[in-house]
């Protein structure tokens, strides 16, 4: 009898603590509890944002109803879509995240070809310099930059993120510029010198072997441009959108900056819109953020795995 | 002779060469060199010039004033903000740069081992990266979803503002009030961690054991060592996020005094305020790096005493060797004096 009870035990202790090859339950049950609390402190303003979203006026003001809403009260989002001026500003904002993101790719390809591929003196400054220019912060330069776009005439114009993208000093392109670097470093010599023998230029080889190669750097490059250029409101209420004047030009999320004052002005222009509440905000937000979530569930892969593909931790 | 030409022969081809790629790397990165100049060296340097003038825009173009320092000054002792909001944005990033960190880390560290369900918990984790902009951010906390809702924040400020300075309190206050907002900031630096934790050898681990390391012992002397560098990367990188977010109340500070119309405040005193805020977050980086950085292991200290000391021992040998030529023409000197001032022409040559 003692000699099974023993066992058990022993079984029983194996089982909760774990032995040399297996881990214990309760350690994976610690590990798993814990990272089920922080996923859901993760998601926690999402959820917030979406269950609020589709509260009417009774149910936020109902303590009782906490999470769920008791009518899915869709004309929060056609409301708040009303005064973001949803379609319109989608197509602009795909075009302002869109456009100097292409060139942040293509010219940070070429940058950091250039770093990642031959050496020539004073490489070192120069990457110092890379660095430091992403540490410092942007307002340092901001004035001077804003008083030199006015003096070109380009503030409210797309141009004013173009410029700055084409001489690879868009918004983050040190890392994207890394990021090349780090990749066509790994890109084997031997190939580009094989290529050299059958008489490809520095261009012609650059085009020809490396490009293919660096498919991953270049998705990473342009998903993560394209979040940041869409996420950027400052900047590009700045530049783009024009403080004063009025431009053509407006994103989602510049909109959703200006939500409040954009929504009374809706109001009054003769709609019948209802006051502006906590639930219209949350529907605004969600909208503005919808385009890229969806991005990212699509391309999930693409940009969890990015870190691991830059090579940013060494090989 | 002949054989020194066949020699040399290839190694001017190599120059050739070595001086072609130069070019050719000058070309590659001649677009970014260009940008350097018009859109970095420019604009610091003539943005340290407006930080010493009053700038005002007439109608017919921006007047300069030169005021020398006064900026400063000015947002020192008349600004009621600035220097208040500053002092808040230094504590609060001092303070949460460690907590996003080490959060990291535990992360990284639960999800390195085997774990089901491992994408689903990274898609998460790296979802706050997508969707983190200024306006959300404010929108959220504005409607308090960045608290957790049960925790109270304000009896933790009241015990706290007790024993230490009023601007700390509030930085702790902060900390846990917007403790959602931390966390989503940590979601690159997981990704960082991780893919650094997958990197160390499993092997280092194996032999820990069986030499009798626990996992704690295992931690201390295998994990952290092995991931210092990423972790002084992920300080830094989270001083910068955090300080270019357009979440932060001095940026925005900046802005509206930049388009201010009163009198003394303007261009030039943004740019004051700019160069001010630079230097501040460029001292954070540096004080983690300093933290973070020093402290080499055992071996690399020893090399470095034993190089110091052989450059100390050539350092000697030189000026030893200096001293004793000095102290020949010193005697020369003396001789072709004594040359002359003596009489017999013993000591003379």
């Amino acid at each position: 009898m003692t000699g099974l009870s023993e066992i058990n035990k022993e079984k029983i202790r194996k089982f909760f603590l774990g032995s040399k090859d297996k881990e214990g339950f309760l350690k994976l049950f610690i590990v798993y509890a814990l990272l089920i609390c922080i996923g859901f402190v993760y998601l926690y303003p999402l959820l917030y944002m979406i269950s609020n979203s589709f509260m009417n006026l009774d149910d936020l003001l109902d303590t009782s109803i906490n999470w769920i809403p008791s009518t899915l009260a869709i004309s929060n989002y056609f409301q708040a879509a009303g005064s973001m001026d949803f379609w319109p500003s989608l197509g602009k904002s795909i075009i302002i995240a869109g456009v100097p993101t292409l060139i942040n790719v293509s010219i940070g390809a070429i940058v950091g070809y250039g770093f990642g591929r031959f050496d020539f003196k004073g490489k070192n400054i120069m990457m110092g310099l890379l660095i430091f220019s992403f540490i410092l912060p942007s307002q340092i330069t901001m004035m001077p930059t804003y008083v030199l776009y006015s003096d070109l005439k380009i503030l409210g114009s797309l141009k004013a993120f173009i410029y700055p993208a084409l001489l690879a000093q868009g918004i983050n392109a040190p890392i994207f510029i890394l990021i090349f670097y780090q990749f066509f470093k790994q890109v084997p010599k031997v190939l580009l010198e094989a290529a050299q023998i059958d008489g490809a230029g520095y261009f012609k080889s650059f085009l020809r072997i490396s490009i293919p190669s660096a498919a991953p750097a270049i998705l990473t490059v342009f998903l993560f441009s394209f979040v940041w250029y869409w996420n950027e409101s400052y900047l590009t209420e700045l530049y783009v959108c024009g403080l004063f004047k009025d431009s053509a030009w407006t994103t989602l999320v510049v909109e959703l900056k200006n939500f409040a004052t954009n929504y009374t002005a809706y109001q009054t222009t003769g709609n019948t819109a209802s006051n502006i509440n906590e639930s219209i905000q949350m529907a605004g937000t969600m909208l503005s953020i919808l385009p890229v979530l969806l991005m990212y569930f699509v391309l999930q892969r693409y940009f969890v795995e990015s870190i691991d593909r830059t090579g940013i931790t060494g090989e | 002779m002949s054989k020194k030409v066949e020699v040399k022969k290839p190694k001017i081809k190599a120059g050739r060469l070595a001086r072609r790629e130069a070019i050719a790397g000058y070309l590659f990165v001649s677009p970014w060199m260009i940008g350097v100049v018009i859109f970095l060296i420019r604009p610091l340097i003539s943005s340290f010039q407006y930080s010493l003038n009053n700038i005002r825009i007439t109608p017919l173009g921006r007047m300069f004033k030169f005021v020398g320092y006064q900026n400063f000054t000015q947002i020192w002792l008349e600004d009621p903000d600035f220097p208040g909001q500053l002092l808040s944005y230094m504590w609060s990033t001092i303070m949460s740069v460690p907590v996003i960190v080490v959060f990291a880390l535990i992360i990284a560290m639960l999800l390195n081992g085997k774990i089901k369900g491992k994408g689903i918990f990274r898609l998460i984790f790296f979802l706050p990266v997508i969707i983190v902009s200024g306006p959300v951010m404010s929108m959220l906390t504005a409607e308090g979803a960045a608290s957790i809702p049960s925790m109270d924040v304000q009896s933790i400020a009241t015990a706290l503002s007790g024993f230490l300075p009023y601007s700390l309190v509030t930085a702790i206050s902060g900390l846990f009030t917007n403790m959602i907002m931390i966390l989503w900031y940590s979601g690159v630096q997981i990704l960082i961690f991780l893919s650094a934790l997958q990197k160390i050898d499993g092997s280092l681990y194996e032999a820990a054991k069986i030499d009798g390391g626990s996992g704690w012992e295992c931690f201390w002397k295998i994990t952290l060592p092995t991931i210092k560098p990423m972790v002084l990367l992920n300080a830094v990188y989270t001083v910068i996020f955090l300080s270019n977010n357009g979440n932060n109340s001095i940026i925005t500070m900046i802005q509206d005094s930049m388009f201010s119309g009163t009198k003394e405040k303007g261009y030039g005193y943004a740019a004051a305020m700019a160069w001010i805020y630079s230097i501040v977050v460029t001292l954070i980086v540096i004080l983690f790096a300093l933290l973070l950085a020093g402290r080499k292991d055992i071996y690399d200290r020893q090399v470095i005493k034993v190089k110091k000391a052989r450059k100390k021992e050539a350092r000697l040998v030189k000026t030893i060797e200096r001293r004793g030529r000095r102290n020949v023409k010193k005697l020369e000197r003396a001789r072709k004096k004594s040359k002359y001032r003596t009489y017999d022409g013993s000591l003379g040559d």
